[in-house]
């Protein structure tokens, strides 16, 4: 059941994303993006990451999504022509697609097996055994909630990235701040 | 469960936002399609945090972060360079030109 | 007073200090004469009284060993270590002797030769200088050090040679000696290569101890150094083929061709081949070629002479030919007595070549007094000088004398000794014989043109001209007085090594027996005996005495006309007057060749072409492309730019991960 449902949102967002990239409006294309994401909030969810799932809802469609739609419509480009490359460059494009799809889908074969095989070296062990550690964790999730058991490594291995990205917000304030201004 | 097909979308996923980067000449969709190529990533992790503990998920976390500080200040340098070339037309503005 | 020979150094820093004052004075006070003349000849009297000293000590001790004195470090890297020493023994004595003392008697002679010569003081520093490298050379304990000396006197025989250079033809013949010279240096170069590759070492005394052990008597290696060391010789002392520099460097001063082209630079190439015995001796193929190539230059130089008119060019001739014997001597084994012939040789060439410069002095002297513009040197315009210059007239028949070989002059017992040694090796190596016969056709032939010079120059009537004749005169002392210890020297110089059948003791034999000891091993050289020692004698003596004759009659028979009123030669003369022609066909075969291929070659296609276009220019341009393909990749295109990011990004996912 979970199975179907994952395929059909990753059916819906790789469609929305195909939309959104051959859109002429810049509107559009936009709404399409956010229709992506939220078919990955739903995705994630499925895939045992809930709160990612809700961060992604509310950061990513909720702040960065309507940030950008917000600029394209102050800069009301309107529909005008169209902003999509000449054919030399969509060939170019495709080709270039196409070869890193081809060189990425490899990751397609994948499985737990097979993936454990690559971190030990032998098949003898099973992929329970050897992510034992990821299980463990899990079962801390369920007894410590969503949110803690992404809170806790995150004050404790983590926080020296999470002091780190608090300064680059703040240094990302400040340049927005400097850039917007009319007389610097 | 499910890794195959999860990062054979994100696989997909990622190429599309390649495609759209080569291929449109307006900066913010320019910028969006970017944005497309970092969830991509971000279910990548996602996926493979299933196995290799929560760290995979924190990750996206700081990518999220990030993104949203990128994005922010991106668009505010598109906004001043559209205020002085009023076009966001990456054919026009060719300044670095040399 | 015992001087030890520690103090050999003094001999070389006399001179090279006057070469300093000398040198100074030309560049900043050229009329200081007379301060030129004393400090020029004191410092060459005072480098012959320390060799003389020494020379007394070393045989007052009777030493039999070489002293090498040290000096310092030149090369030292790594398993090649040049020290710069001298070596004083009994052959670089005799060597030593003969360049201070002659060279003394020729600086005395050059005060009054050249001094109304506004370069006075630049010649006394190149007489110097060149005294330095001559004194290097002989005194030079290994084959660089002997380099040394042997480029330097080509140096200052350049310089000498071209000291008028204002006047292209003797800059020309300057730049031909150098050049000349230069082909022998790379025959000595490449032998002193091969004896560092075989031996590892390139001081004298070990190649003498070295050589019989580690090379093969006989052998290839031993004759390809022997000949190459030959090469050397050959062009340092005017052999053939390469003897055509030493007629031209009589466009120099006369005292400079007395002392550079007769006595010393000329015989380095002798005393090379003497110093280096043990390889020659090992090689007999290759002393078979120095006698030959020897015994032909002697004849060929003789027949030259015999058709000359310039007074230095028959000298000239004379020494390319008497050389010749010197070769002769030291490629039949018979070493002391190619030195011997080196020693009279000195004497009585130097004195033949100042005698000859009185006589120019004296002509013009007479030409200048009436403003005539014949030649000075030119015989034909000579003639009955023996009323005017009595003193070089009889001194200069002495030298005459000697060198043709009349006893008991100094010139019979060396060169007879050359003759009886090429004959006993007849004996062994029939080839030897046939040398044996070109050198005793080549002391006729001497005698002849020797005869020729002094009946032309001295006896008959005077053509100079009616105006000039009364202004020949005799030389003052300061030019005649070493002509007179010359002709002393070139009288009595026999008794150096009077043989024993004549019941004297061979000194020069004896003195330089520990030198050539080592060469006695391999090329043992038993002398004529009794019976064939006198016939031999006998024929040297009929032979002189005939060529004497024979010029004298010959030259006299007939008038001789002036220059300006000479008849064109004819026929054989021709060739004779023309030297063979040697000269015209090494420029149409050499020298054109080269210098066309010099020319539209090296100079239009790789000079100018390939690094002038091609390198300079080249590299210029291709640093303008690089930087004009860098201004199209920055086309300010950001599309164009992410395009090239993600392939970059592509290559590196492919090459990183596989």
């Amino acid at each position: 059941m979970a199975d179907t449902i994952f395929m059909a949102l990753g059916a819906i967002a790789v469609l929305s994303a195909l939309f959104c990239v051959f859109q002429r409006s810049a509107l559009a294309a936009a709404i399409w993006l956010v229709v992506t994401m939220l078919a990955l909030a739903g995705m994630y969810l499925i895939l045992g990451a809930p709160f990612i799932a809700a961060i992604q809802v509310l950061v990513y469609t909720g702040a960065i999504m309507v940030l950008f739609i917000f600029v394209i419509m102050l800069l009301n480009l309107g529909q005008g022509a169209s902003d999509i490359r000449g054919p030399g460059a969509k060939a170019v494009a495709l080709v270039l697609a196409v070869a890193t799809g081809t060189y990425l889908l490899r990751l397609a074969g994948y499985d737990p097996a097979r993936l454990a095989f690559e971190l030990t070296g032998t098949t003898d062990l099973s992929p329970a055994t050897v992510f034992a550690t990821a299980e463990a964790a899990r079962q801390a999730a369920e007894a410590q909630g969503v949110v803690g058991a992404v809170a806790a490594p995150l004050f404790t291995t983590y926080l020296v990235p999470f002091e780190v990205t608090s300064l680059l917000l703040l240094a990302g304030i400040i340049g927005a701040i400097v850039l917007a201004k009319k007389r610097i | 469960m499910l890794l195959g097909p999860a990062l054979s979308i994100s696989a997909l996923l990622f190429s599309i936002g390649v495609l759209g980067v080569l291929i449109r000449r307006n900066a913010i969709v320019l910028f969006m399609c970017i944005e497309l190529m970092l969830n991509a990533v971000n279910l990548t992790f996602v996926a493979l945090a299933q196995y290799h503990g929560v760290g995979g998920q924190l990750m996206v976390f700081f990518v999220m972060a990030v993104a949203a500080a990128e994005a922010a200040v991106g668009l505010a340098i598109i906004l001043a360079v559209f205020r002085h070339t009023t076009s966001v037309d990456l054919k026009t503005n060719t300044l670095l030109q040399g | 007073m015992y001087v030890s020979a520690d103090l050999i150094w003094l001999a070389v820093a006399l001179p090279f200090a006057g070469f300093l004052v000398n040198g100074a004075l030309a560049l900043w006070r050229p009329g200081a004469k007379t301060v030129v003349s004393i400090v020029g000849s004191a410092v060459l009297l005072g480098a012959f009284a320390v060799v003389a000293l020494i020379f007394r000590s070393y045989a007052a001790a009777g030493l039999t060993t070489a002293h090498v004195v040290p000096l310092w470090t030149w090369i030292p890297a790594g398993a090649l270590r040049i020290e710069l020493s001298l070596l004083v023994d009994r052959l670089s004595l005799v060597m030593l002797l003969v360049v201070t003392g002659v060279g003394s008697l020729i600086h005395l002679f050059s005060v009054g030769y050249m001094r109304s010569d506004p370069g006075y003081a630049r010649y006394f520093a190149y007489l110097n200088l060149f005294i330095v490298f001559m004194l290097v050379l002989v005194l030079g304990s290994s084959l660089p050090v002997l380099f040394i000396g042997w480029e330097g006197v080509g140096l200052c025989s350049y310089l000498l040679i071209g000291f008028w250079y204002g006047e292209k033809a003797n800059a020309d013949a300057g730049k031909k000696a150098f050049l000349v010279n230069r082909i022998g240096d790379f025959g000595f170069m490449v032998a002193m290569f091969l004896i560092w590759v075989s031996l590892g070492n390139l001081n004298f005394l070990q190649i003498s101890e070295l050589a019989p052990q580690q090379l093969v008597a006989g052998g290839t290696l031993v004759t390809m150094i022997t000949l190459f060391i030959f090469l050397g010789c050959a062009g340092k002392s005017a052999q053939i083929p390469l003897y055509v520099w030493l007629p031209d460097a009589m466009a120099g001063p006369t005292p400079v061709s007395a002392l550079i082209h007769a006595a010393t630079m000329v015989t380095a190439g002798v005393y090379l081949v003497a110093r280096t015995n043990v390889l020659f001796a090992m090689a007999p193929l290759s002393s078979t070629v120095v006698a030959g190539v020897g015994a032909l230059t002697a004849l060929f130089a003789a027949t030259i002479g015999l058709r000359q008119y310039d007074i230095k060019k028959v000298l000239a001739y004379s020494t390319v030919s008497q050389l010749g014997y010197m070769f002769l001597a030291v490629g039949t084994g018979a070493y002391v007595a190619g030195v011997f012939h080196l020693v009279t040789h000195a004497f009585f060439k130097a004195l033949l070549f100042l005698g000859a410069g009185s006589v120019i002095h004296s002509m013009h002297h007479a030409y200048h007094a009436t403003h005539s513009h014949e030649d000075a040197q030119d015989m034909r315009n000579m003639g009955g000088l023996r009323r005017s210059m009595p003193w070089t007239f009889t001194l200069m028949l002495i030298a005459t004398l000697a060198i043709a070989g009349i006893p008991p002059f100094s010139g019979f017992f060396s060169k007879d000794e050359i003759l009886a040694a090429a004959f006993a090796r007849g004996a062994e190596i029939p080839v030897f014989r046939v040398f044996w016969s070109f050198g005793v056709v080549a002391a006729a032939l001497t005698a002849f043109y020797m005869a020729r010079l002094m009946a032309m120059t001295f006896f008959g009537d005077n053509r100079t001209g009616a105006a000039e004749e009364k202004h020949l005169h005799e030389a003052p002392a300061i030019m005649t007085v070493p002509l007179v210890v010359l002709g002393f020297l070139s009288a009595v110089g026999g008794l150096l090594n009077l043989p024993t059948l004549v019941g004297g003791d061979a000194k020069l034999e004896h003195w330089l027996d520990p030198v050539i000891e080592g060469a006695h091993h391999f090329f043992p050289l038993e002398m004529p005996q009794g019976q064939t020692e006198y016939v031999l004698i006998g024929l040297a003596i009929l032979i002189a005495v005939g060529g004497l004759i024979a010029g004298w009659r010959v030259t006299m028979s007939g008038p001789i006309l002036p220059a300006r009123q000479a008849v064109p030669e004819v026929g054989f003369w021709k060739v004779l007057y023309h030297k063979y022609y040697v000269d015209e066909f090494y420029e149409a075969a050499i020298v054109g060749p080269l210098r066309r291929f010099s020319e539209r070659v090296l100079w239009k296609d790789v000079d100018q072409g390939i690094i002038d276009r091609g390198g300079v220019e080249g590299s210029a341009g291709l640093a303008r492309t690089l930087g004009w393909i860098g201004t199209r990749l920055q086309t300010g295109q950001v599309g164009v730019y992410l395009t090239v990011f993600l392939v970059g990004a592509l290559g590196i996912f492919f090459v990183v991960m596989g």
